[in-house]
């Protein structure tokens, strides 16, 4: 190595530890809702001092692709990335995360494959392990994140599609792409087998993803985002690059522990999530009939009373609202409620939506302030205070049955305590059932009224009750 | 080495992440998304290689690809960022 050479190599190494430095940096930032915003800004500086220090490789001898791709590219981001809010409903986020993931994957993927092919016939066993992992879960991450998103944007039907004897096939299927991969490590040099472990991982991700429901997709896009992330790690094994083992690492970790965390909030395993194929089977006996009971009508204007003299009111949000994007009416509905002497919160589950935290960037999106949204643990004891718990499109994460029905296959998850309110207020379409697929006994409580119709509408006539009250 | 930096950054990782509010977790996926983008660092010393057309083909289609992960990433969350604002914005 000559003197310029080592010069560029140190200039190299430099860029890449200023931008690992500013990776975590733009992460940590996101424990505050004050700094996150400027927290993505250093992230994205990491980034370009990551693309700026690889620029300087001297393996790098042409520009022309390079520059063809980054333009391509970055159009192609801008034209995903921003209609969403505005053309798009913020409800439709999670299928661009997942949509947007599948294009990293297919990076990773194939990155790894071209790598394989330059190496020729004889790459060492630990270079061979790391792009084997590279492009195993570069590749299951790109089709699983297809397939949810698929499911997501309702290509292909959201409930678990499941056939018997698919968790031992799925696993042989696992076992038999590791084992090609072993092979590999001891016996180099054979592209073929290569590229039936490709195609296998790519048969993981559908066969992964396609069992799954569409309310435990979340857990999913977060455990492919770890996928993903290792992937770029094992990336950066094969390269002998640490700056793509720190960020894959980062975002391995990072995935993996949202995704526990979500898990948790549904008081379920991972394993279960994966495995259990969530609402198929198992849900069909424990459906509790509701033949014989009866449910209470209330009208608006009945509505439009109880909620303007009450002293408090915990509006607790659910995915039904986002669907009808009527966020900018509640807001409107608070203001009102408070400016007659209510105090008005929001009470988020963790789950409540399609999204960890979805209630929140909605309801911030009305600009609702985000000290009145609070979190399930701080304000279920609240309830029982409460003059009015106005339910607006939520259905599983109000389901007394978690408490009390150990049948119910929710049985078990937290849930929020809106039983426990002096009196229930429940916006809803229809008597249909939850994602979950069962019969809510909260809805034939006798302090229960049911206000049905689309969230917009209701809301909108509610507003114009309570302007007239 | 390499190992031992691998476990130093998910150890990292995992000390900020557990710090994240739940209040945040929606962007948090979305960054993370956008930080998978990563792999452009070795789709761009494909695309640049002098190893022959297919691999700067390979290489052009992974920089494309990672590129769409990265800008489409950050927009998003950007956009939902944005959305938080400041109770009272007092201050």
């Amino acid at each position: 190595m000559n003197e310029s050479s080592f010069a560029r190599e140190l200039l190299i190494q430099f860029a890449y530890l200023i931008s690992s430095i500013l990776f975590i940096l733009g992460l940590s930032g996101l424990s505050d809702p004050k700094r996150a915003r400027n927290g993505m800004r250093l992230a994205m500086l990491a980034m370009l001092f990551a693309v700026v220090g690889t620029l300087l490789h001297h393996d790098i001898v042409r520009f022309d692709w390079i520059i063809v791709g980054l333009v391509v590219g970055s159009f192609i981001g801008v034209v995903i990335g921003l209609p969403l809010g505005i053309d798009i409903p913020m409800t439709a986020m999670p299928q661009f995360v997942a949509i947007s993931h599948m294009f990293g994957a297919v990076a990773a993927t194939l990155v790894g494959i071209d790598e394989y092919l330059a190496l020729g016939t004889t790459p060492s066993a630990p270079i061979m392990g790391a792009l084997g992992a590279e492009v195993i879960l570069g590749a299951l991450t790109v089709t699983g994140s297809f397939i949810a998103f698929a499911k997501l944007q309702e290509l292909i039907g959201g409930r678990p599609i499941t056939f018997r004897g698919q968790n031992v096939f799925n696993i042989s299927l696992f076992v038999a792409t590791i084992g090609l991969l072993v092979y590999q490590m001891i016996v180099p040099g054979q592209p073929m087998v290569f590229f039936i472990m490709v195609g296998l991982a790519t048969m993981i991700g559908v066969l992964m993803v396609l069992p799954i429901g569409g309310a435990d997709m979340p857990v999913v896009i977060s455990l492919l985002n770890a996928y993903a992330g290792l992937s770029a790690s094992a990336m950066g094994f094969a390269l002998n690059n640490n700056l793509l083992i720190v960020v894959g690492a980062l975002d391995g970790a990072s995935g993996l522990l949202l995704s526990i965390l979500m898990c948790r909030a549904m008081n379920r395993s991972i394993m279960n999530v994966l495995f259990g194929a969530f609402g198929t089977v198992a849900t069909n006996k424990s459906i509790k009939s509701a033949a014989g009971l009866t449910v209470k009508e209330v009208s608006v204007d009945d509505a439009a009373v109880s909620l303007a003299y009450a002293q408090n009111v915990i509006v607790v949000p659910g995915y039904g609202l986002a669907v009808a994007r009527a966020q900018h009416l509640i807001r409107e509905m608070a203001d009102l409620i408070e400016k007659k002497g209510g105090e008005v919160r929001y009470a988020i589950h963790p789950v409540a939506g399609r999204m960890p935290g979805h209630m929140n960037v909605l309801l911030a999106e009305a600009e609702v302030p985000y000290d009145k949204l609070v979190d399930m643990e701080e304000i279920n004891d609240d309830f029982e205070k409460t003059d009015v718990a106005l339910v607006i499109g939520a259905n599983d994460v109000v389901n007394p049955a978690a408490r009390s029905d150990p049948s119910s296959p929710i049985y078990g998850m937290p849930i929020l305590n809106v039983d426990k309110a002096k009196s229930v207020i429940v916006m809803k379409r229809g008597m249909g059932a939850g994602f979950a697929g069962i019969e809510n006994e909260l809805f034939f409580e006798p302090r229960t009224s049911m206000l049905f119709g689309d969230a917009k509408s209701s809301l909108g006539k509610l507003v114009a009750a309570l302007k007239a009250l | 080495m390499q190992t031992w930096v691998f476990v130093l950054a998910a150890f990292v990782g995992y000390q900020v992440i557990t710090r994240v509010p739940a209040l945040l977790h929606t962007p948090l996926m979305s960054a993370a998304n956008a930080i998978t983008g990563i792999s452009l660092v070795g789709s761009l010393v494909a695309a640049g290689s002098g190893r022959g057309f297919a691999s700067n083909i390979l290489g052009a289609i992974a920089v494309a690809c990672a590129s769409i992960n990265v800008v489409g990433g950050f927009l998003i969350t950007d956009r939902m960022l944005k959305m938080f604002k400041q109770p009272g914005k007092k201050e």
